[in-house]
């Protein structure tokens, strides 16, 4: 038996209003590969930032044992000193910088701040060649592709000596080849003795890759698989320990009151605005019903946010084809102001990047999206537009101070009341609501649920496009599951488990 | 809401304003003291008005500029300085009619500003690119036009729309007094009454109202103000025209900015452009609007300027975009974009302005001059930056 490599034990990190991490252990053994599974927010991330050093030693309890030593990180720079690196979902390489500048990005090879470009090159493309990479290490990382780029962050971290790689989704953005060869890229270094840790959604990639499999759920740990008698996996355990949660009453009652069809999208097909060729939705087809509240679930990058928005005025996406057709009629909706007038809302999953504009008070912000009703001829009504943000704070009993509070001092929950209170203003008929309660704590979660009921209740309809599955199950009449740009699912009520849409998930992942 | 916040709260939304009274009492002193007259003289005050209005108008223009992001127009100098080009070849050379020839003016500063907008706005090149070659493309094209010379004298049925007084002609200084009183008395009036009619409008339909205290302090300073002004502006020639103008664009504007559809489009297009755009507002054309008017307020600055020096010369207008950006800046405008109004953008220019004019009746050295409002700049925007940072703190 080999020695242990890291300890975490006991490991508690608590941001204000939620505990992202209770109590959780975890042992690496040297020369392993381990993986850490769970849902979105489980807490997967938020372990490697405690122990890379992100969140410095103080701000969470608990110890981190190192190569048999208790270590203190204060910074990235202290774990990586000590032989731990980590690459996150989103490269951090600088597009207009080469290969080989990239990869010594802050730790130079260098003589007296005069760097020796020679040797610079020469190191990276030895490092290169390890990482199974052909390209030049004076290539731009721009001209390279996503897959080639998340190899050179592992040379990098090559390049620091690394003893325990730490992998956060690294599959995330490649396809099945590209995925294939990172993975056996690690398994080869693990035949050289390098530990390392991989997060991933992918159970068939995790199976395949790794020795042992710790399952995170709601910040703790659930258990931790070793292969069995046939030196593999079984799937149907990691997935029930990923969702198995009791639904308790989180979820305000409704009486649906469901009637005819009043959206429906037809072969709606987009394409990535960057990316030629690559297809966001892939011939969706869904219909929502009058006092519905209709769900869409997936993993994160599923194309979820990105059908929302080519829908809603072709904000995202281009070559979008296909139709939309609201109440019966066939629509086409060229832009934002058409989607809007069409009684359409889209309430955005990034509140502060997308949504409010944060240097502005709540009754400016309220009101901005439909202006036409607190002005005439272009001329503005502040009166009236008072009356209405202070109906609408009362409504949804946001609390503030003011309506001429800014936007941008308000908590996270009542920002996104003011957001949704935005676009209720607006009068859509369907609201479509990306991620409504992320980053908010419990009580809000359920405040916002009561205005989604309240809602369908006076006859609008809903499509909540949510990454927390308890709550798409808790809310929603129907649900859809996506993955990859497409629909691979759809389950009445009754019939919706959460095992079920994982399922639905996985089998379409593989069957690629 | 305890009321003593309240009064804190008006202190610090208002402490340019405040800032601007210090500098004014503070250069009285210093010029009372060294018996060089008086900053509130009379003439001296006829003369400020006069030497700003362009700024004024200027930094208006500028102020939407910035509000979208922090985004500057460094053309307006040279802008003035093409348009005046234009006005001095119609009205000297080839003595068209006055108004046709300000319409041309007016219409090719539009054309301009449309000019820069478009590449702005639609090809999304930095504005600060754009209007750096069109500072040297229209300086260039004023040197051109002017062939190097400069075009003067101006005839005065153009002078007149410009340069004179209310109430002009051949009147002695009781009757100039009188009707300048007038004016100013009815302009407060004016003034109170629409405040008490608002107020009154406001309760009828049990919306929120603002404190009795506010409302009666400033139907109180505000109409000092105006009267002041209007006492010893009566005791000089009367009401220059110039006033008269800028005190329209700043209305209109201050109007535009703060109470009409576009102008909210403004703000929420500075604050964050792709909340903006998810709310339905067509942000190119927010952005292309803003240099297109851009363009026009500076021919209104260059139809100003020529009057007031009676020449056209292709060096005119030179470092009026920095005046114009200072005055913004200086009036509280985040050079981030979305924040900032008309009315601190005028403050900011009187400020300016006031600093030019005390100096220089201290007589102090031109060099200094610069040095001090590049200081004053400075701890002006610091002092708006830290003093955010601190309310954010508690």
């Amino acid at each position: 038996m080999s020695k242990t490599l890291l300890e975490m034990r006991d490991i508690t990190k608590v941001f204000p209003g939620v505990i992202a991490l209770s109590h959780v252990n975890l042992d690496i053994t040297e020369g392993e590969i381990h993986a850490l599974v769970g849902e979105n927010g489980a807490g997967k991330s938020t372990l490697m930032n405690v122990l890379s050093g992100i969140y410095q030693f103080g701000t969470y309890e608990g110890d981190i044992i190192y190569d048999g030593k208790v270590c203190e990180f204060h910074r990235i720079r202290d774990s990586e000193s000590q032989g731990i690196s980590i690459i996150h979902q989103e490269l951090a390489l600088v597009p207009y910088l080469s290969i080989g500048e990239n990869m010594f990005l802050g730790n130079e090879i260098a003589k007296h701040t005069l760097i020796d470009w020679d040797k610079t090159y020469a190191k990276a493309d030895e490092l290169l060649k390890m990482v199974g990479l052909k390209e030049s290490s004076r290539t731009l990382i721009k001209d390279i592709s996503v897959g080639k780029q998340q190899l050179v962050e592992i040379a990098k971290a090559l390049s620091k000596n690394v003893r325990l790689l730490i992998l956060d989704e690294p599959t995330a953005s490649l396809n099945e080849t590209d995925s294939r060869k990172l993975l056996d890229l690690l398994l080869g270094f693990k035949r050289n003795g390098m530990t390392s840790i991989i997060i991933s959604h992918k159970i068939n990639e995790v199976s395949y890759v790794s020795d042992r499999i710790t399952i995170l759920r709601d910040g703790a740990v659930i258990k931790t698989l070793e292969k069995n008698n046939g030196g593999s996996f079984s799937e149907d355990e990691i997935i029930k320990s990923m969702v198995g949660r009791s639904l308790t009453d989180r979820f305000p009652k409704r009486e649906p009151h469901i009637g005819e069809v009043c959206f429906e999208t037809k072969h709606w097909t987009a394409f990535h605005p960057i990316y030629q060729g690559r297809k966001i939705c892939d011939d969706i087809n869904i219909t929502i019903r009058r006092g519905e509240v209709v769900g869409i679930s997936g993993l994160m990058g599923a194309g979820r946010t990105e059908f929302a928005m080519s829908v809603f005025g072709k904000s995202y996406g281009t070559n979008i084809s296909g139709s939309l057709f609201l109440n019966g009629k066939e629509v086409v909706l060229n832009s934002v102001k058409d989607a809007i007038e069409h009684h359409l809302a889209y309430v955005t999953e990034d509140r502060k990047g997308n949504g409010l504009i944060l240097s502005n008070p709540i009754r400016e912000n309220t009101t901005l999206s439909k202006l036409e009703k607190v002005s005439s001829h272009e001329v503005l009504d502040t009166d009236l537009e008072q009356k209405y943000a202070v109906e609408y704070t009362e409504k949804l009993s946001t609390k503030c101070s003011s309506v001429s509070q800014l936007v941008s001092n308000l908590s996270g929950g009542n920002q996104q009341k003011i957001l949704l209170s935005k676009w209720m203003f607006a009068d859509p008929d369907v609201l479509i609501l990306d991620e409504p309660t992320r980053g908010i704590d419990v009580g809000a979660k359920y405040e916002i649920y009561c205005i989604i009921n309240g809602l369908v209740a006076e006859g609008k309809s809903v499509l909540m496009i949510s990454s927390e599955m308890p709550e798409i199950l808790g809310m929603c009449d129907r649900i859809y599951v996506m993955n990859e740009g497409k629909i691979v699912g759809e389950f009445p009520r009754e019939t919706a488990s959460q095992e079920a849409i994982m399922f639905a998930i996985m089998k379409s992942g593989k069957g690629e | 809401m305890a009321p003593k916040s309240n009064v804190a709260n008006a202190l610090k939304k208002n402490t340019m304003l405040i800032a601007l009274f210090a500098v004014m009492i503070l250069f009285q002193i210093m010029i009372t003291t060294s018996g060089r007259g008086s900053l509130f003289a009379p003439a001296n005050i006829s003369n400020l008005i006069n030497q700003n209005s362009y700024v004024v108008i200027l930094a208006t223009g500028m102020l939407l500029c910035i509000l979208t992001g922090g985004n500057i127009d460094l053309s307006v100098g040279s802008i003035v300085a093409v348009v005046g080009a234009v006005a001095g070849t119609l009205i000297v050379n080839m003595h068209m009619n006055i108004y046709l020839a300000i319409v041309f003016c007016l219409l090719s500063g539009i054309a301009i500003g449309a000019w820069q907008g478009f590449w702005i706005a639609y090809v999304r090149i930095p504005p600060f690119i754009v209007t750096l070659a069109g500072m040297l493309l229209w300086r260039g094209v004023a040197l051109l036009i002017l062939n190097g010379l400069t075009i003067s004298p101006f005839p005065s049925n153009y002078l007149q729309y410009f340069t004179s007084f209310i109430p002009g002609g051949e009147v002695d200084s009781s009757t100039v007094f009188t009707v300048t009183m007038v004016v100013g008395i009815l302009a407060s009036l004016i003034f109170v009454i629409l405040r008490i009619i608002d107020r009154k409008k406001k309760q009828a339909k049990q919306y929120e109202v603002e404190p009795l205290v506010f409302m009666v302090a400033k139907s109180v300073i505000i109409p000092v103000v105006v009267l002041t002004m209007s006492f010893l502006l009566g005791k000089h020639k009367g009401i220059p025209v110039v006033l008269v103008l800028a005190a329209i664009v700043v209305f209109v504007y201050s109007f535009y900015t703060s109470r009409t559809v576009p102008g909210r489009h403004l703000y929420a297009f500075g604050g964050n452009e792709k909340a903006a755009k998810l709310s339905g507002i067509d942000t190119n054309r927010v952005l292309f609007s803003v240099y297109l008017n851009m363009g026009f307020l500076s021919a209104v600055a260059a139809l100003v300027c020529v009057a007031r020096f009676n020449s056209a010369a292709p060096t005119a207008g030179q470092n009026y975009e920095l005046d114009a950006i200072g005055s913004c800046f200086i009036g509280g405008a985040s050079a981030y974009g979305g924040i900032g109004t008309v009315g601190g953008a005028v403050i900011g220019a009187i400020f300016m302005g006031v600093l030019n004019n005390g100096m220089s009746i201290l007589g102090i050295d031109s060099n200094w001059q610069k040095a001090v409002k590049g200081l004053v700049l400075l701890i002006a925007v610091v002092f708006d930056v830290v003093s955010k940072k601190q309310v954010k703190s508690h």
